[in-house]
């Protein structure tokens, strides 16, 4: 197997799991944002299972000098809490709160042709692009690691 | 319930399998973020993107098809105007839900503790105020 077969793996697994967790709904997405009547707490049970698998396997990975099919492992270095950071995370907030889409589900509903994430996603794209724009004004800020 | 876990599971075993095979954090807004910057080839970050269409085909199919209901006009602009936001936002704060959320909160990343906090408690806030 090769890095790219890899990571065609990695993602059909992701976007069926976004799938059957029922992410790719955003009404499902709304109802555990929005406080009131009708809480839907299945989010927590979805981030919960995502995260405790996840952590388990980096703990376990993290001890090998190197990934399968790559030198070496590529995490991000930044630790600065900026506001940077504080606002993109916001503005990310508010986007997902008036939608109920986050990138990867409006990405595998983009895909199944549900008209709602096609156009949400070509909006996300949009934003993203204008980051780009905007980020190349910045003739001195340096290149940041992403995150995710 | 059941296909919350499961579901949330086989995210978890994606990021894994992610970052056993590639080395490589399974955050969606960087990956979509490196095609932007580098342009599409048939390279991993595509390979991703193209695996979560099939995935969710693969999960469509299992579930016997999804229902779709089309929202009324003002649904049209929220998703228009939260796609720009989200778009924007997760390249400024570096990551979204399965950047930070998921791989970042699992490394134990300050950074995405503090990133996840504040988007939930944003999005919270922004979807009990509009809906």
């Amino acid at each position: 197997m090769s890095g790219k077969l890899a990571a065609l793996v990695g993602g059909i697994v992701f976007g069926l799991g976004l799938t059957v967790s029922g992410m790719t709904e955003p009404q499902n997405i709304i109802a555990f944002l929005r406080w009131g009547p009708g809480w839907n707490p299945a989010l927590i049970l979805v981030m919960g299972c995502a995260f405790a698998v996840t952590a388990a396997g980096y703990a376990l990975i993290r001890r090998r000098s190197a990934p399968l099919f790559e030198s070496s492992f590529r995490l991000p270095q930044s630790t600065a809490i900026d506001a940077r950071l504080l606002g993109g995370a916001a503005l990310f907030g508010v986007g997902w709160g008036l939608a109920g889409y986050c990138p990867g589900p409006a990405i595998v509903g983009a895909f199944s042709l549900d008209p709602r994430a096609a156009v949400f996603f070509a909006a996300f794209l949009t934003g993203a692009f204008g980051y780009r724009l905007l980020q190349r004004r910045e003739a001195r800020s340096a290149p940041q690691l992403a995150d995710g | 319930m059941i296909e919350a876990a499961a579901g949330g599971t086989l995210i978890g075993l994606a990021a894994v399998w992610l970052f056993a095979s590639l080395g490589r954090i399974a955050g969606i807004s960087g990956i979509v973020g490196q095609v932007i910057d580098r342009g599409v080839s048939v390279d991993w970050p595509v390979l991703f993107i193209v695996g979560l269409g099939i995935g969710g085909w693969l999960g469509a199919g299992l579930l016997g098809g999804l229902a779709v209901s089309l929202p009324d006009p003002t649904g049209w602009v929220l998703l228009v105007a939260g796609g720009v936001l989200v778009g924007f936002g997760t390249r400024l704060g570096s990551g979204c839900t399965s950047g930070h959320g998921v791989c970042g909160m699992a490394r134990f990343s300050g950074r995405s503790i503090v990133a996840t906090l504040t988007f939930v408690a944003v999005g919270m806030l922004t979807a009990t105020v509009i809906h």
